[in-house]
């Protein structure tokens, strides 16, 4: 058999534990990853990047649709439900192979098979390459899976998740979402875009439940605008399957009841960690609410393991996972990393128009009971968003009264998603509103709203 | 309103000048390029042109006035149309124009949360110490210094390369530490329009001045880190302030190679390798630890209102590391065996280079040795580095000829030079102390018992 001893172990390769293996190698430590399945994970496979594929064949598709509002015509324009699914899975394969030259090039030691703590040092593993493997130092980044609602348990057909959605074998006419956080929505926005009749049900009082109050607000607004239908403070109750499509009972605010007919459903509920079967128990690692508790550093309970990423709490993100990754490898390997702040991590859902944030929302601001200035720009009064035929969307940012610290941005609007880095630089490197103000950001560019956003907190906005 | 004149830089390192003689007196009227001073620096003599014309209003540096700093107004100016009284409440130390900070918004009030008036505090460009280094910190953490009053200076940073941060400044400010004192840094815009101050000559050229003198692009700016700021700091401190007097003596090392290399080649030997390696330097650590111990008023540190006087001899041993050097200490040198100098040197040298000594291994200290003999130098001296009184600079041992009775013979000498603090250690004593150093030195038997 090959190498059997390492310093690292990582137990999964999504880009939490695939980033974590490259910099472990990078230090000089002899690494080892195991995967069960794809390597790349859920992000890579059946997440992140392969629903962008998707969405980006919707926008076009819409763009095609909409020709003559830029003086071009399109006629008879159609797709192929197929060939826009193979195209997302082209783009996984790419970036899977990718991933497996990575390891590659950096050394580490690929294990497929589905690994089990032995003990702090050892794990067995099952699978091509069974076996026990040792290493000073395991490192956990097992992801999450769906979480699975009573009642709504997907049965590949009828009822999916988003690994069914990914691959549909038909084009629903009628689509039910349960959930609407980024998941639901945005293959909500995809299925309605290709012509399904879309309904979003959501328990909160709004859809993307993170997001700031404002912004979900607009997201609601013109997702509806575009035909979706969002039922917010409701539940499924009850499903009732038929030969090839469902009736979903749907209890709504003060206990009325709904009856919604769809070809299928997409059950997006959320994440939950991915702790079972791994040995946590034989080691006594401690676990809360379905995930791995960790400290600042990934470090578990239990000397030499680690966890990162989505088992290790939330959010459930895949930069998260990087981050947390690197930060607990480079403590491995001596170095000072700066501990994990979580304060900053940006989060984006590619519906249309998009939606991205960092920070508070400005009612997480209030409910600290911070003194705050909150700035807003409409897309309206941009002139790049106008000649782009995007001018739905704000742009709002929020500052500490007293010191000017940058509390949180938040975005609806076209590719809010590239933009919010600006922002998270920004708070990363302590700025103030004085520093937003006077950085010079090109024109004509839709960044150019950002510091408007800045400077209408302050009362000095220029272009409306 | 009137124009100030100003102090003109009639070079770029002019910091000021005395202002020799008026050549116009009040009332006068004159033109742009009209002669209407003379100053004097340290190098010329040279004339001042009036830049704008009008009135000579008001005078306000004397002739022959010494040390007027660069940019200070020297007079007002009346401009066409204005009389004395334009001259009544007007401030030639304010800036031409309202500061403009507040100057923000006619449209404040549309500002969403604009309710209660906030501090407005500029963040303000970085900061720079008292040494003129800046300090690196974040524009929040700056924010916040300045709405606290805190001493930027008086906090260490914990962000990347050691940037002071909001979680530094907040844990001043929990900590209650780094207040800024009386003459507090917000009162800097006050501070820049009075003249100079003398104090400020000590601190040596501002940065750009001695930037001035290169043509950009002809050199690269490398950023210091702490252990250069650390040498620059304690040194400059330690020349300063501790009057330094020197004493050289030339010792003959022949018997002492003789009994190095009898006592490395009889070294015990473990898992085939000598147990030690005796160098000629920790030979000169031992003598010079002797040495002490016989002469014990020079073992001393100095304090305002005591002579410390150690019981024992810790000796600092100059290493020079990369970017910079460090002083790891042996502790007790005049008790330890040379084998115990030896390895305790090995092992700290060693460390010392990885940047990896903890801070008990190389601070405080009775005396130091700086060996400078393996690069060739024949002698030289070194820096008192405090709490010390001594520090012993080593040259390199060479054969050179020297009169022993009436002959002229060879022999390999080696010259010291002790650097000697006088508040603490006086002519006699420092000679006395290198006497007996040279006797350990000659008779290197003396140091085996």
């Amino acid at each position: 058999m090959a190498q059997t001893e390492f310093d690292v172990i990582i137990v999964g390769s999504g880009p939490g534990g695939y980033v974590t293996a490259i910099r472990s190698a990078q230090l000089g430590l002899k690494t080892a990853i195991v995967e069960k399945n794809e390597l790349g994970g859920i992000c890579l496979n059946w997440g992140c990047i392969p629903t962008k594929a998707l969405l980006r064949s919707a926008e076009i598709y819409h763009f095609m649709q909409n020709a003559k509002d830029y003086g071009l015509s399109a006629e008879g324009v159609s797709f192929d439900l197929q060939k826009v699914v193979e195209r997302s899975r082209g783009v996984s394969k790419q970036l899977n192979t990718g991933v497996g030259f990575l390891m590659k090039k950096n050394k580490v030691t690929v294990i497929k098979g589905e690994a089990v703590l032995e003990g702090k040092n050892s794990i067995t593993v099952s699978g091509d390459d069974a076996g026990t493997y040792k290493a000073k130092h395991i490192i956990l980044a097992t992801g999450a899976r769906p979480r699975v609602l009573p009642g709504l348990e997907p049965d590949q057909k009828l009822i999916w998740t988003y690994f069914n959605a990914l691959k549909p074998d038909i084009m629903p006419k009628s689509l039910l979402v349960v959930g609407s956080g980024a998941i639901g929505i945005e293959f909500a926005s995809f299925f309605n875009t290709m012509g399904a009749d879309v309904t979003v049900v959501e328990m909160m009082p709004k859809i993307l439940p993170v997001e700031d109050d404002e912004i979900s607000g607009m997201a609601r607004k013109s997702l509806e605008k575009q035909g979706i239908k969002i039922l917010t403070e409701a539940k499924v109750t009850g499903v009732k399957k038929g030969g090839n499509n469902v009736e979903a009972t749907i209890e709504k605010k003060g206990g009325k009841t709904e009856v919604i007919k769809a070809d299928r459903i997409i059950s997006a509920v959320g994440v939950q960690g991915n702790i079972e079967n791994l040995g946590l128990e034989k080691l006594g690692i401690k676990t809360d609410r379905g995930c791995i508790v960790i400290d600042e550093y990934g470090r578990t309970n239990v000397e030499g393991v680690y966890a990162i990423g989505d088992v290790a709490g939330p959010p459930m993100l895949a930069h998260k996972a990087e981050h947390e990754g690197t930060i607990c490898v480079e403590k491995i390997a001596g170095l000072k990393p700066h501990p994990m702040n979580k304060s900053t991590i940006p989060g984006c859902t590619y519906c249309h128009p998009q939606v991205s944030s960092v920070g508070l929302t400005e009612q997480a601001c209030k409910e600290k009971g911070l003194d705050v200035r909150v700035g807003r720009f409409p897309f309206i009064a941009n002139g790049k968003a106008i000649a782009l035929g995007e001018p739905e969307g704000m742009i709002k940012t929020i500052f500490d009264k007293k010191t000017g610290q940058l509390l949180g941005a938040h975005m609806i609007g076209a590719e809010v998603t590239e933009l919010i880095q600006g922002f998270c630089v920004a708070m990363g490197l302590e700025t103030t509103e004085e520093e937003l103000m006077e950085t010079i950001f090109p024109h004509p560019t839709l960044s150019e709203m950002m510091p408007e956003s800045v400077r209408d907190a302050y009362g000095r906005v220029i272009q409306t | 309103m009137p124009v100030t004149i100003t102090m003109p830089a009639l070079s770029p390192t002019m910091e000021s000048g005395t202002l020799a003689k008026w050549l116009v007196k009040e009332g006068d009227e004159i033109t742009s390029g009209d002669v209407i001073a003379e100053i004097e620096t340290d190098k010329a003599t040279m004339e001042v042109e009036a830049v704008d014309e009008g009135t000579i209003g008001k005078i306000l540096v004397e002739s022959g006035t010494a040390d007027v700093a660069v940019n200070a107004p020297i007079a007002l100016l009346l401009e066409e149309g204005e009389d004395a009284s334009a001259l009544d409440g007007f401030d030639a130390g304010a800036p031409a124009a309202a500061p403009a900070a507040d100057a923000a918004p006619a449209k404040e009030e549309a500002a969403p949360a604009a309710a209660a008036p906030e501090a407005n505090v500029a963040a303000g460009p970085a900061p720079t110490a008292a040494d003129g280094n800046r300090i690196f910190s974040s524009p929040l953490a700056r924010r916040l210094a300045k709405l606290n009053d805190l001493d930027l200076a008086k906090i260490s940073g914990t962000g990347p390369r050691g940037r002071i941060v909001k979680r530094d400044v907040d844990a001043a400010i929990e900590a209650g530490t780094a207040k800024a004192g009386a003459p507090a840094a917000a009162d800097a815009p006050k501070a820049a329009a009075a003249p100079a101050p003398a104090a400020a000559a000590s601190a040596g050229p501002s940065d750009e001045q001695v930037l001035k003198n290169f043509a950009e692009g002809s050199y690269e700016l490398v950023p210091h880190d702490g252990m250069r700021k650390t040498i620059a700091k304690r040194l400059t401190e330690a020349k300063q302030t501790i009057p330094h007097f020197y004493v050289s003596v030339d010792c003959q090392l022949d018997d002492l190679l003789a009994l190095r290399s009898q006592l490395n080649n009889s070294a015990p030997r473990k898992d085939d390798k000598p147990t030690y390696k005796l160098s000629v330097n920790d030979m000169v650590i031992k003598a010079l630890a002797l040495a002490l111990r016989d002469v014990p008023d020079a073992n001393v540190s100095w304090t305002s209102d005591n002579m410390v006087k150690h019981k024992h001899v810790d000796v600092g041993v100059a290493v020079s590391i990369e970017g910079g050097l460090i002083t790891p200490i042996i502790r007790k040198a005049e008790e330890k065996a040379l084998s115990t100098i030896s390895n305790e040197m090995k092992d700290m040298g060693k460390r010392a280079k990885e940047r990896k000594l903890k801070p008990e291994e190389y601070q405080g200290g009775t005396t130091a040795v700086s060996n400078m003999g393996m690069m060739g130098v024949k002698s030289f001296s070194a820096v008192v580095n405090p709490p010390h009184s001594t520090i012993l600079a080593v040259g390199a041992g060479e054969k050179r000829p020297v009169i022993e009775g009436d002959e002229i013979k060879v022999a390999t000498v080696m010259t010291v030079t002790l650097s000697t603090d006088h508040r603490t250690v006086d002519g006699a004593l420092g000679a006395e102390l290198l006497k007996a150093f040279k006797g350990y030195i000659e008779n290197p038997m003396s140091m085996l018992v």
